[in-house]
């Protein structure tokens, strides 16, 4: 516990605790098949609003 | 009465968003041309006139100031009301408010340049500006992170699409920032000028941990924000993998804000803290190009479009001159390669890759396609674009061959040593070595320049044309009622 609470120990602590969370992060993104589907539905998003379907670009 | 009606029959709030496209353009005019007049001072010093108003030192941040803050800002700022706008499905919270943001911003943008020009500076790059406009800065920030917040917990979407993501992370990064690096006493109340809190090798570390930030989150995750939304909205085809698109979130998110160190390599900062700087730089190529790819493969079946479209074409450019110049900035940042590259042009090119070929094009992309939708038209002209389109690319790789040429030489020259071990050249015969790359990079300059004025040009046009066809629609109903 000392060794938590020694402020000389914050950077790599918060390091560790910043690594450890990113991990998580990817785990949790592609650690499941069922997940990762419904994540995967989120793309449509700016599409949802399509009342332009002509392209006013010209593009 | 007729602006209640236009208000419920228009499902989003594009006021403010007309308002800032519009500056966007002006600023890039405005910005881009004192770029290539302080250029052009480089490379024929009698434009300077002997005036001390428009000296390199007074104009080079007016022209930071006006393309990042300006036309960056501001395009930032009306791509973010759009995006959360149309993927939230809901209007913006506090109008009012955003108007605000307008014209706060547009002050602070001509307070600065005036006081640049008269000569006062804090004297920290991208950060020049003193205390009372500092202050301003800040109430225009709170009042954007309000409503861009606010927008986002009053949408209609359960879940809030990846870009909205990136330009929170960026709004609240900036704030953080933009906070502790103007941390400073003023020498009086009624005076401009005022001295940093910090000193020394801190102060140095803490402008460049907002300096290299200021590109990480400003520079970078906001424009990823524009990609994300502009390059799948434009292909018509969403973005190829929304997972990547959440790690490449993250990834930089926990990345950027250990790099700024890598800055300040062989100076009188611990040696660990600069080299962590570099090992995350380093680390960051990943993301980078993870997100580089996720972008470029979302064209991935429909590639035609770069033939066809001037639009496609700009945000794909982007993305690729994006994962160079991320491939070139970890390159830098190892000690022993910026022990050649630092304080040379090369450095002036790598952040001209990025700001021209990155962040000027991705803007430009994403403001061809908005700018129709804002006025309910179409394009003036599909040939100015493509022109636009290849003044740009013309000018980048003009101006960053002539800088990397230009600063290669310099850090050669700089540490030549004859056989009695003396400097083998002095630094004037360095600066006369450079004169051609400086008129090099000035015409590339003017290439983009000219792209610019271009595009400003076929945006009147455009908008014109919208609100000529707005009135013509208006007047018979108005009649008939």
């Amino acid at each position: 516990m000392e060794w938590f609470a020694d402020p000389a120990n914050a950077k790599s602590l918060g390091l560790l605790i910043f690594f450890v969370t990113f991990c998580l992060i990817v785990l949790w993104v592609y650690g499941s098949k069922k997940r990762g589907k419904r994540l995967e539905e989120h793309k449509n998003i700016p599409f949802l609003d399509d009342e332009d379907m002509k392209d006013k670009s010209n593009g | 009465m007729s602006a209640t009606n236009a208000a419920v029959a228009e499902p989003y709030d594009y006021d403010v968003i007309k308002k800032f496209a519009v500056m966007a353009v002006v600023w890039a005019v405005v910005g881009m041309f004192v770029g290539v007049y302080i250029a052009s001072q480089l490379a024929w010093p009698v434009l300077n006139f002997d005036s001390p108003y428009i000296t390199f030192g007074r104009f080079r941040p007016v022209h930071t100031g006006a393309v990042i803050f300006g036309f960056g800002g501001s395009a930032l700022f009306a791509t973010s009301y759009y995006v959360v706008q149309r993927t939230c499905q809901t209007r913006l919270f506090a109008p009012g408010l955003a108007t605000f943001t307008f014209w706060g911003w547009q002050a602070v943008i001509v307070l600065a340049a005036l006081s640049y020009v008269m000569g006062y500076s804090q004297g920290k790059e991208y950060a020049e500006m003193e205390w009372p406009i500092d202050l301003l800065i800040l109430f225009v920030w709170v009042a954007y992170m309000a409503v861009f917040i606010g927008t986002l917990m009053q949408r209609k979407q359960a879940h809030i699409y990846v870009a909205n993501w990136f330009y929170l992370s960026f709004i609240l990064a900036t704030a953080i920032l933009h906070t502790f690096n103007n941390i400073a006493i003023p020498v009086g109340l009624f005076t401009l000028k005022s001295y940093s809190i910090f000193s020394g090798a801190q102060d140095a570390m803490v402008q460049w941990w907002y300096g290299h930030n200021a590109v990480g989150f400003f520079l970078t995750a906001a424009f990823l924000g524009m990609m994300y939304y502009f390059v799948p909205k434009h292909a018509g085809r969403p973005v190829y993998s929304y997972r990547l698109s959440i790690v490449h979130f993250w990834a930089l998110s926990f990345m950027y804000m250990w790099v700024g160190t890598h800055h300040l390599h062989w100076t009188a900062l611990p040696d660990w803290a600069s080299t962590l700087g570099a090992t995350f730089s380093i680390m960051l190529l990943l993301p980078s190009w993870g997100g580089m790819i996720n972008g470029i493969m979302t064209l991935s079946g429909a590639w035609d479009k770069l033939r066809t479209d001037p639009i496609m074409r700009f945000m794909i450019v982007a993305l690729s001159f994006y994962g160079m110049s991320t491939f070139e900035g970890p390159l830098m940042s190892l000690k022993d390669v910026n022990a050649l590259s630092h304080y040379t042009d090369w450095t002036v090119g790598h952040v001209h890759s990025g700001a021209l070929g990155w962040v000027a094009m991705i803007s430009f992309g994403s403001l061809y396609h908005m700018i129709p939708r804002l006025w309910n038209t179409q394009m003036y002209s599909i040939r100015l674009i493509n022109t636009h389109f290849w003044l740009a690319t013309i000018g980048v790789l003009l101006y960053i061959t002539a800088m990397w040429i230009s600063g290669i030489s310099q850090g050669l020259m700089w540490r030549a040593f004859d056989d009695f071990g003396n400097l083998q050249y002095s630094f004037v015969e360095s600066v006369a070595a450079m004169h051609p790359f400086y008129v090099m990079r000035a015409i590339g300059g003017m290439f983009f320049l000219a792209g610019m004025c271009l595009m400003a040009y076929n945006v009147y046009r455009t908008i014109r044309q919208g609100v000529l066809a707005a009135q013509a629609t208006a007047a018979p109903a108005a009649a008939a009622a």
